[in-house]
């Protein structure tokens, strides 16, 4: 499988992930968050930044199943999901991931049928990467 | 000319187009099938290729001006540029020419696209140039593919707006019919049913087979000369009439979900520019030639453009709007569905062909005809006039 080829602006959220914690840049003057993580504050263009813990919960978004042709390890678990999850805190910060019934579950595991926009989830840890498990009310 | 303020409205025309066969396979290279489509551009236009002196194309062409320059013969090169961001950059390597053109900087210019994708490999299995951004958020998870990234807008877009599979099915139906009336299309005699689209295997949900566009090998060429001058050349002139670029604030690129609103893409901020520039509405287009890299750009695309209202694309599409005699007949030579995708260039060329007369699927009295360039990455537009 791929890992994440973290450049310097994104590396301190690979860092908090590998730690089991969900981070979010924000900016150090006007505190506005920002994702992607990029080196300067695109409202008040300040360069000072930090990483605030945000509650890994939030809604899906949108999502795909993906099925082959694609990268011979992906092509194993496929048909899979991808989603897109929009944080509780950040509505317009949507990160990309995959819904598993539990962390560290195969990416191909969990029942397509079982997804839909809207659906609360929150993120898991497993291997350095977030992941995302239905949030059971 | 119409230099400095007169900016570049009708101000140079294209007067020739060229272009090599379109096949899965061709045995040619990049660099042979390019010469070949620019040569047989200038001699459609009827000017000598010493006379070219500003040259265009995609940063992703990998034909390079200095063999091209030399191989063709071409005079003093004067004006070159290239343009980002793959199919977005289609319309702009014209746009460029007209401004050079325009500003002096040069007086006959050649774009093109040369491209073997049908017989080469894909891009996106190439995991040892993995970009750290955005990839790094992407790639993990398995959002491996343009389509899968497109599938996912596409998956949010139904959701919000109601829209169908079944207008994903129009478009695709639509570039399909026209190909079959085009003997240079790879889909030539190949038609499409709804059961077929409907039975087809899927490539990334929403997105089926036939949302997709073909991998094709071939090349295209135009030349671009100032209005002045194209009235000595060969062919009918068919006039930019106006042109833009568009990389919109905060845009993200085929992952434009970290946009505040991810569904007005470049398509917007272009049509802001190319109308704001322009003598024409929307109801003044009688033929259009949008980019269809997948079905649901399209959608996207009609709504940008102000053919209809947003959220309206896929209800736009019903009652043959797309076919010959609808309201607005797209993608006349087939598009990248099924025609050739050769990263958008052969939509300019079927533009130009609709204005001479000359389409396959002619629009009677065509007159204005819209092309559009990649929708979901910094895109550009051309409005064409006769």
């Amino acid at each position: 499988m791929l890992r994440p080829v973290p450049d310097a602006d994104g590396a301190p959220f690979w860092e908090y992930a590998a730690q089991g914690e969900l981070r979010v840049q924000a900016c150090g003057d006007c505190g506005e968050l920002r994702f992607p993580p990029r080196p300067c504050c695109p409202h008040c263009q300040s360069f000072a930044s930090e990483w605030r813990p945000v509650s890994g919960r939030g809604r899906v978004w949108s999502y795909v199943v993906a099925h082959p042709p694609l990268l011979p390890d992906y092509a194993a678990h496929a048909p899979y999901n991808v989603v897109v999850v929009e944080l509780d805190e950040a509505p317009r910060i949507r990160l990309v991931g995959n819904l598993v019934a539990g962390a560290g579950q195969p990416l191909g595991a969990f029942p397509p049928e079982n997804l839909r926009i809207g659906a609360r989830v929150r993120a898991v840890f497993h291997d350095g990467l977030p992941q995302w498990v239905p949030e059971r009310s | 000319m119409a230099a400095g303020s007169g900016g570049l409205k009708d101000a140079t025309a294209v007067v020739g187009i060229g272009q090599t066969p379109f096949a899965k396979r061709l045995p040619e290279d990049e660099r042979t099938l390019a010469c070949r489509a620019v040569l047989a551009a200038l001699d459609d236009a009827g000017i000598a290729p010493g006379e070219v002196d500003a040259l265009a194309s995609y940063t992703m062409e990998e034909t390079d001006e200095v063999e091209l320059a030399k191989a063709c013969g071409f005079g003093d090169i004067t004006f070159f540029s290239k343009v980002g961001f793959g199919g977005g950059g289609s319309c702009a390597t014209v746009a460029h020419l007209a401004a050079a053109i325009v500003a002096g900087q040069a007086g006959v210019g050649v774009a093109w696209r040369s491209r073997k994708r049908g017989s080469g490999p894909r891009p996106w299995t190439d995991t040892t140039v993995q970009l750290p951004t955005p990839a790094q958020w992407t790639r993990p998870y398995g959002l491996l593919r343009p389509a899968d990234e497109i599938a996912m807008l596409t998956r949010r877009y139904l959701h919000e707006y109601g829209a169908t599979r079944d207008h994903l099915f129009n478009v695709a139906l639509a570039c399909r019919n026209r190909a079959n009336q085009n003997p240079a299309a790879i889909m030539y005699e190949r038609p499409l049913t709804r059961e077929m689209y409907m039975t087809s295997r899927w490539i990334s949900e929403p997105l089926c087979l036939f949302d997709n566009c073909l991998e094709t090998d071939g090349a295209l060429a135009c030349v671009v000369v100032s209005a002045e001058r194209a009235r000595d050349c060969r062919r009918r002139p068919v006039y930019v009439h106006s042109a833009a670029q568009s990389l919109p604030a905060q845009h993200h690129g085929m992952v434009n979900y970290w946009n505040d609103d991810p569904l007005t893409g470049p398509a917007w901020s272009a049509a802001r520019h190319l109308w704001k520039h322009s003598d024409l509405t929307p109801e003044d287009v009688d033929v259009a030639q949008i980019y269809d890299a997948f079905t649901p750009l399209v959608l996207l695309s009609l709504e940008g453009y102000g053919f209809c209202g947003r959220g309206e694309g896929g209800a736009f599409t019903e009652g043959g709007a797309l076919e010959t005699g609808g309201l607005l007949p797209l993608n006349t030579g087939g598009g990248g569905l099924s025609e050739a995708y050769v990263h958008g260039f052969n939509l300019i060329n079927e533009g130009v062909r609709q204005l001479r007369g000359t389409s396959t699927a002619q629009v009677p009295d065509a007159s204005a005809c819209l092309v559009t360039a990649g929708e979901g990455v910094p895109t550009s537009a051309l409005l064409l006039r006769s």
